[in-house]
């Protein structure tokens, strides 16, 4: 009986440890979007400075696609970036941009330019329009459209090369089986 | 260059850990002197290479170098010096340096002073802090740098947190680390107690000013944090139960039954397994709420930085320290031989309910800040646990804990008389009885618990007061004579003294604040009065402009009460354009009986008019008035003359002039 008083901390610490170790492979950011299983919100963008073609709900038919919110101003967003070139220079899946909340016309386009431009089309979105709508918290942030136009997932934060094979990419190859 | 001379400091300071953690323990399992001298060396040479490596990214925060990572997420160049400074710690990276660097003092100042310890002692003690800097050296260099570079540099930075852009917050982590690492001095010499399988009344002296210095900085440290909530995010509130304040309160329960426990094995020479198990505790829970906020596994209002590929790494380090030290309690634990016995109607017997009641409230908080966790675990979908669960479980376990602090002072060693002890508290029956007569007359609406409340505060400060008064023979011997005794304290009586009449003043504030907060939320055009809790608030108006690197709406009011003035309250609405974050800035007018509180929000409609929120927070201030006065009392026990004369043989002679503490 004494001994087991004695081993009773070690046995709830290791309870906690346990739920720790489970608690680690889930993400207690991964809200639960209600805009998932919906489809996306109308929304129509003009093009960034420089391009002739923006972007609106109607482009993301007919495939699977990603839309990724990013701005020049966000670090975060350039962390990613060169992954998110890799994945273009692959054609693993087209990549639709949306240049969110540029103080300047001209910061994104630069932007671009000086790192490159993963993007099948961009968006521009100065006043948060198609934000708002699909309910950007922050950037970046990516959206899993399928064929049907409909939102299947949102990843906040950057894709870094780990979460991408772990989970994004198989979960993209799935909406295309279906 | 700066960066890298850190970096490469922080590196050396890992193998000088390394050295450390491994050379004095071979030394004193072996016997070796030579091996175990060298603790002293090793531990002042990883303070200088962490202080060096802590000067250098201070240094590339005050130059804002942008081509740091670490600056330029966390810093902009237009944000005023202080926290440019305080943005040092303000962010993860930074604040594990921070940890390390007050581990690393704190190992040295034992290096420094510990001359009187037992060599064997003293080698692995500081090999076992070693351990711990390991671990966290560890952690920092291979998931995150503090010193990592960006290519190219960054044109600015993105700013701290507007937030965290506060004096109170400033100076709100230092306290509270000083507070987490000061416990892993008391886990050191438990552990190394447990290798050596002795405790004993020499090892709790010195084992008890470590904890006091901890649980003192901790009570300021929560202080302040609390006090930072209540004027900064604008709610008019104090305390929400969020996981990370939960973090911190975790190691303060724990420190606290420690702090008395070490007083039973000191004098006693008994409940040694309990505060080995404390001192474990405290510093579990510190590691824990270290951790808990960045691991990923949780998030919170004010989470910092949270990533769950570092949560791998930070569960394993857990694993190690938490398991391997309970699995070492759990080994040598029941070894440790008691001499003392005693009744449940004692001294020790109060000092135990102590221990209970707050590994109790421990368990309870961490009970609550786990379970969505565990929910989560298992499917349960995601929920957060409020402040109604901790409210309805903690509140009850803590009400009797209350009363009987006032006992406990009274009770003699051994063996006691509750009636005793009652006798002698008579005075302070008297006072409570007459003092929750007139709150029930006085006060005609207003919870129970908040009356109950005040009730208590009452009981303890008098109750304290009527145990000093006994110590020094109060009215039963001449008035010199009982001045004379008052003098003569010991300053460890006095702190315990102090400290529990600061709780007292603490649980007053906090049922004044709890029970009877008045809050009024409206539209005001200027020259509008609104009525709160007797007070005229008469709005003047609002001005829009511009600060170093925010905008800001600045309101004034003029608080009037029956056509007299009492203040004038100009609180502030800032924006931070970098982070596009707004922040209040409440105004506050400390009163004696509570403080006057307005916060201004945003304009509402084409009359001028603004959302306003004004508050009546009775008594708040004692709660940290309150709080300053428990830490001040620890620090009164840590100058006890007895801490400072380590050697056992000076024992006799002591008690013998200090009677009883």
């Amino acid at each position: 009986m004494k001994r087991f008083m004695y081993l009773l901390p070690l046995g709830i610490f290791l309870v906690i440890a346990g739920y720790f170790a489970v608690g680690l492979t889930l993400n207690p950011r991964d809200m639960p979007s209600t805009l998932i299983d919906q489809k996306v919100p109308a929304f129509d963008l003009k093009p960034i400075k420089g391009s002739t073609r923006g972007l609106s709900s109607e482009d993301l038919k007919g495939q699977v696609t990603l839309v990724n919110i990013f701005g020049s101003w966000c670090v975060a967003c350039l962390t990613e970036h060169p992954f998110l070139m890799e994945i273009q220079a692959q054609g693993l899946v087209p990549i639709y941009g949306i240049d969110w909340r540029e103080k300047n016309p001209d910061d994104g386009p630069k932007w671009l330019a000086r790192r490159g431009d993963p993007y099948t089309l961009i968006g521009d979105d100065p006043e948060s329009k198609a934000a708002i709508a699909l309910g950007v918290t922050g950037a970046p942030e990516t959206f899993f459209v399928d064929k049907h136009g409909v939102i299947r997932y949102k990843h906040v934060g950057p894709i870094t090369p780990g979460i991408w094979k772990r989970s994004l990419w198989p979960l993209v190859q799935e909406l295309r089986k279906q | 260059m700066i960066a890298e001379a850190g970096h490469f400091a922080l590196t050396l300071a890992l193998f000088v850990a390394i050295v450390q953690a491994t050379l004095p323990m071979i030394g004193a399992h072996r016997g070796n002197a030579l091996w175990m001298s060298m603790d002293k060396p090793t531990a002042i040479a990883q303070l200088l290479l962490v202080t060096f490596a802590f000067g250098c990214l201070t240094y590339s925060h005050v130059v804002s170098d942008f081509s740091v990572v670490n600056v330029v997420q966390n810093s902009h160049s237009l944000k005023p010096m202080l926290y440019k400074v305080s943005g040092v710690w303000g962010n993860h990276e930074g604040s594990l340096l921070l940890w390390v660097f007050i581990l690393a003092a704190f190992g040295s100042a034992v290096a420094m002073f510990g001359d009187n310890l037992p060599p064997t002692l003293r080698a692995r003690v500081l090999g076992v802090q070693a351990m711990i800097a390991v671990g966290f050296f560890l952690f920092m260099l291979l998931t995150s740098n503090p010193f990592e570079r960006v290519f190219p540099a960054a044109m600015d930075g993105r700013d701290l947190n507007p937030l965290l852009q506060d004096p109170g917050l400033a100076f709100h982590p230092p306290f509270l680390y000083l507070g987490y690492v000061g416990f892993s001095m008391a886990f050191s010499f438990a552990i190394a107690a447990l290798i050596e399988g002795r405790v004993d009344a020499a090892w709790a002296r010195w084992v008890r000013p470590w904890t006091l210095a901890a649980w003192s900085f901790l009570t300021i440290g929560i202080g302040l944090g609390s006090w930072w909530a209540y004027y900064e995010l604008g709610w008019g509130g104090w305390w929400f139960w969020d996981p990370v304040e939960n973090a911190s309160f975790m190691p303060w329960l724990a420190g606290t039954a420690l702090l008395h426990s070490a007083i039973v094995v000191e004098k006693r020479d008994t409940m040694k397994t309990w505060t080995i198990f404390l001192a474990i505790l405290a510093f579990s829970m510190s590691l824990l709420g270290t951790f808990l906020v960045r691991s990923g596994v949780l998030t919170s209002v004010h989470a910092f930085a949270t990533d769950p590929e570092r949560g791998v790494f930070i569960l394993l380090l857990l694993m190690i320290v938490i398991g391997g030290s309970l699995a070492l309690f759990a080994m040598r634990g029941p070894s440790l031989r008691s001499t003392g016995v005693f009744k449940p109607i004692s001294r020790e017997g109060g000092l135990l309910l102590n221990n209970l009641v707050m590994s109790t409230g421990c368990a309870v908080v961490l009970l609550g800040t786990l379970y969505p966790l565990f929910l989560d675990a298992v499917g349960g979908g995601k929920v957060s646990v409020g402040p109604p669960f901790f409210n309805s479980v903690f509140i009850p376990l803590m009400i009797p804990m209350f009363m009987a602090m006032g006992f406990g002072p009274v009770l003699s060693w051994k063996r006691s008389d509750l009636v005793q002890a009652c006798l002698r508290l008579k005075v302070a029956f008297m006072v409570t009885g007459l003092a929750c007569a007139a709150f029930l007359a006085l006060i005609d609406q207003g919870p129970f618990l908040a009356i109950l409340g005040l009730g208590l505060a009452v009981w303890l400060f008098v109750a304290t007061f009527v145990e000093l008064a006994e110590r020094i023979k109060l009215f039963k011997e001449p008035i010199g004579s009982s001045f004379a005794r008052l003098l003569r304290q010991p300053r460890a009586s006095w702190g315990m003294t102090l400290a529990h009449l600061g709780m007292a003043i603490v649980i007053a504030g906090m049922a004044g604040a709890g029970g009877w907060k008045v809050e009024s939320i409206q539209v005001m055009t200027p020259g509008e009065t609104v009525n709160v809790a007797g007070y005229d608030y008469k709005f003047i108006g609002a001005r829009q402009g511009q600060g170093p690197n925010y905008t800001i709406i600045a309101g004034e009011f003029e608080v009037t009460q029956g056509g007299k003035h009492v203040a004038t309250l100009k609180p502030e609405k800032r924006n931070y354009p970098v982070r596009q974050m707004p922040t209040t800035e409440a105004a506050i007018h400390t009163l004696f009986t509570g403080d006057l509180y307005a916060v201004i929000g945003d304009p509402d409609g084409s009359n001028g008019g603004f959302v306003t929120r004004l508050y009546f927070n009775p008594l708040i201030v004692w709660m940290w008035a309150g709080s300053l006065i428990m830490a001040f009392g620890a620090a009164v026990s840590i100058s006890d003359r007895r801490y400072r004369i380590g050697a056992p043989a000076k024992r006799k002679i002591q008690n013998a002039a200090q009677a009883k503490v």
